[in-house]
């Protein structure tokens, strides 16, 4: 038993105790019991299968992952314990919610639970043993494949679970593009078949292999790098212009919730991740962006213009930007946590302001504004999701456009030089006043561009709308798409903001998954989905000093 | 006329007098080495000419011009640069970055190259490791950006503040050599010290600072040879 020698378990209890914690609350909060029907996979697994074997798995990935070089065999029987560990206290589990009633205190143990745990039948206890000791095996062995194989396989795994998930969604999408039958085919009862998901996770998995070999992309005629990019934009200019016809209006409706959530991101994305400038109170704008659309156009009796969504747009914008430059001029002095408080304090202010009997005969207090209309084209009002999107797809180029183009000017340098560090970059001869109220104004201008949208979008606005946590889901947002990036501004945006929506059906869960997915991401990636070359450097300059070194 | 004139400041934190009076000056093409203990004032009387301090008395005068109405951003238009203390060096950006940073109110495009050039020639070590993260350079080379960085705005007067921290010996060496090659290509320096032995044996004249207040000041070599220099700052008993 040589390779057995210095075998290191030192790691595997809390592994264990880990795993088993999470298997143990998944099924003890309800997680499993509400997902039991939920087929992912017609007839093949359902979603309480993944959430209670998928930590083990998991775990025992990680355990095997640990294993030394050469000893790559030593992760099997460190996945095959901890399977073995947590089949044992799921075994213990089951039994225990068998003979006595601890329904009282956990009241989402019950029968069903235990069925669904059991593999709905009797003596299910060692088959539910052996799918975790099974599930363990899977995820160690998926660290002794080779990294190419594995990334393939855990994309095309990732994909075909998305889709599972999704499917709902999809069903309807291809009923509606190609017809019932084909649509039945592929996706049963909320559930992928059997055989159009098998078709799927080879097709993703055999793309993502070959991309990591690089074998894509040499098929086809060569490009030159330039030819590539302007394929490329076409490309995604057309998708983008067709995106309503292939999405349905449901689905446009969430596009154009990410793309307000975008273009909010991109602004607070100048601030926060360009200039470094902690802001709370980022909702304050896109409030005053939509009150100013509202009032402006409003055909009820708090209209005070009933001038058109077109004429008015650049002017909220612009209401909006001068309400960012006033509130950087007391916090010019500022940094860090008391930056971020003062404007925490302003992003309330401007909400009570709007629920306040003082304003109320402009604002409308809590009943907020009626009646705006829709932007207007030509004869046509533009009352669908799918015309709207349209709308909103401009206000997110022009957005995107000037973003990059700041990014790259000089502005952009003196808000990095800024952020790193104040005093040199004064030294250096650069402006701080006008670079920190200059990151306000800019990041406030696009607010209030996505609030005076949202306003027409809604066509009624109310205080209870402009909340803190619209502040947070934005700063979270950019954050957990990398700060400082553009791209992994949208990604934040669809994640944050896409998927809780899509994911509608796993009701007050999807709350936790959210959270479970920031914990995770900032521990193990904290630079972001798609970081910003500067913020990689600076979160990993310690890996490359190691490398170097 | 001397190039800088700083006269009787007085500058405060809030309560604290931490200069009681400084008056000092520097004159065309001189080194002068501003020396003392841990907090004597010494950064203080830097920042304080520079502009991110306001004195609260006295005057900073460049060239007879009072420099109270100039924020501290628009002195490097002046021809004043600081290396700071501590380096400062953008930890992000790569050692280019930094020293394109550096040319920040330059326009012209041609010149900055020429200088990017200069300084890669004056610091090989840089040159090596332009495309190096700065925050992963050695504490010598850091302090070596920080120089590069600051004479790419071209500057008639360079403010160093303790160049010589936390770097061993042998750098400390290689350093002083440069700010006296910088000098000697005709930049003027005010160079702030506690290893009062390196300062002195570089600059022309020197001003010894404590407890916020002047108590000495002389040519370099005199001072050297003070007693209360030696047993204050050059542990000679
Ligand atoms: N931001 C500040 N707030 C309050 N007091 C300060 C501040 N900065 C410096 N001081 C005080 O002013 C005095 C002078 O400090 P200064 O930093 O100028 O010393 P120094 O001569 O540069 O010392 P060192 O050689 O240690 O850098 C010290 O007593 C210090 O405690
Ligand atoms: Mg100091």
């Amino acid at each position: 038993m040589s390779f057995l020698k210095n075998l290191d378990l030192r790691k595997l209890p809390m592994q264990l105790l880990v795993a088993s914690i999470i298997t143990l609350s998944v099924s003890a909060i309800g997680m499993v019991e509400l997902f039991g029907g939920r087929f992912v996979i017609t007839g093949l697994f359902t979603m309480a299968q993944i959430l209670f074997l998928g930590p083990t798995a998991f775990f025992a990935y990680r355990a095997a992952q640990e294993a030394p070089a050469g000893k790559k065999w030593q992760g099997m029987i460190k996945a095959l314990l901890l399977g073995v560990g947590v089949g044992l206290v799921m075994v213990v589990f089951v039994w225990l919610a068998q003979n006595l009633d601890v329904r009282s205190i956990f009241i989402n143990i019950s029968p069903r639970l235990i069925n669904i745990l059991t593999f709905e039948h009797a003596g299910g206890a060692t088959t539910l043993f052996i799918a975790l000791v099974l599930s363990a095996l899977a995820g160690g062995a998926l660290a002794l494949v080779p990294d190419k194989l594995r990334n393939a396989l855990l994309v095309g795994a990732g994909v075909t679970l998305l889709v599972g998930l999704l499917s709902e969604i999809l069903a309807e999408r291809l009923r509606s593009l190609f017809g019932s039958q084909l649509s039945s085919a592929i996706i049963a009862s909320k559930a992928l078949q059997v055989v159009p998901a098998a078709v799927l996770f080879l097709l993703v998995a055999g793309i993502s292999y070959m991309r990591q070999s690089g074998r894509i992309g040499k098929v086809g005629p060569t490009l030159k790098p330039s030819q590539t990019k302007i394929v490329r934009t076409a490309l995604i200019s057309l998708l983008l212009l067709v995106l309503p016809m292939l999405l349905g209006s449901y689905l446009t409706e969430v596009t154009n919730n990410i793309g307000l959530f975008f273009l909010m991101g991109l602004g607070l994305n100048i601030v926060v991740g360009l200039a470094g400038l902690l802001d709370l109170g980022y909702v304050a704008f896109f409030a005053i962006g939509a009150y100013t659309m509202a009032a402006l156009t409003s055909t009820g009796h708090l209209g005070l213009a009933g001038i058109s969504f077109w004429v008015a747009l650049p002017i909220c914008v612009a209401v909006a930007a001068m309400a960012g430059f006033i509130l950087g001029m007391p916090v010019l002095r500022m940094r860090g946590d008391y930056l971020a408080i003062v404007t925490l304090g302003f992003g309330e202010i401007i909400r009570i302001l709007a629920l306040s009997d003082l304003m109320k005969p402009y604002i409308g207090g809590a009943q907020g504004i009626l009646n705006i209309p829709k932007p207007m084209v030509g004869e046509l009002a533009l009352i669908r999701p799918e015309q709207m999107y349209y709308v909103i797809l401009i206000g997110v180029a022009i957005a995107m456009f000037m973003s990059t183009r700041v990014r790259d000017s000089q502005i952009g340098r003196r808000w990095m030089a800024m952020r790193e560090d104040e005093d040199v970059a004064e030294a250096m001869g650069i402006n701080l006043v006008n670079t920190k109220l200059l990151a306000f104004t800019i990041g406030a201008g696009f607010s209030g561009l996505a609030g005076a949208i949202f306003a027409s979008k809604l066509g009624s606005i109310f205080p209870h709308s402009f909340n803190l946590l619209i502040s947070i889901n934005v700063l979270s947002l950019i954050i957990v798409g990398g700060l400082g990036s553009i791209p992994g501004t949208l990604v934040g945006a669809i994640i944050l903001v896409g998927l809780p929506e899509l994911l509608r059906e796993f009701a007050e869960f999807r709350w936790l998954a959210y959270g479970v997915l920031l914990v995770t991401m900032m521990l193990n990636r904290p630079e972001g989905f798609i970081p910003s070359e500067v913020i990689k450097r600076e979160l990993h300059a310690g890996d490359e000093a190691e490398q170097a070194g | 006329m001397a190039m800088l004139e700083v006269n009787n400041i007085h500058t405060y934190y809030d309560k604290i007098h931490a200069l009681k009076g400084v008056s000092l000056h520097v004159d065309q093409g001189e080194i002068v080495t501003l020396i003392g203990g841990n907090g004597a004032g010494k950064t203080t009387t830097l920042r304080t000419i520079s502009g991110l301090l306001k004195p609260r008395e006295g005057s900073v005068k460049l060239n007879g011009e009072d420099l109270a109405k100039y924020p501290a951003h628009e002195l490097v238009y002046k021809g004043v640069s600081m290396v700071p203390e501590g380096r400062g060096v953008f930890a992000k950006l790569t050692v280019e970055e930094n020293i394109e940073m550096g040319a920040y109110i330059d326009n012209d495009k041609a010149r900055i190259e020429r200088n990017k050039e200069s300084a890669f020639t004056r610091f090989p070590r840089l040159k090596e490791r332009r495309k190096q993260v700065a925050g992963t350079l050695s504490g010598g080379e850091q302090q070596m950006l920080a120089i590069a960085r600051a004479l790419m705005a071209q500057p008639k007067l360079l403010l160093l503040d303790e160049p010589s921290m936390g770097l061993a010996p042998i750098l400390v060496d290689g350093i002083f050599d440069t700010i006296k090659e910088i000098n000697q290509d005709g930049t003027t320096v005010l160079l702030v010290e506690q290893n009062a032995s390196m300062a002195l044996a570089i600059a022309h004249r020197g001003y010894v600072l404590q407890t916020g207040e002047i108590v000495l000041s002389d040519k370099a070599d005199k001072l050297a040879k003070n007693e209360t220099v030696q047993k204050a700052y050059l542990g000679i008993d």
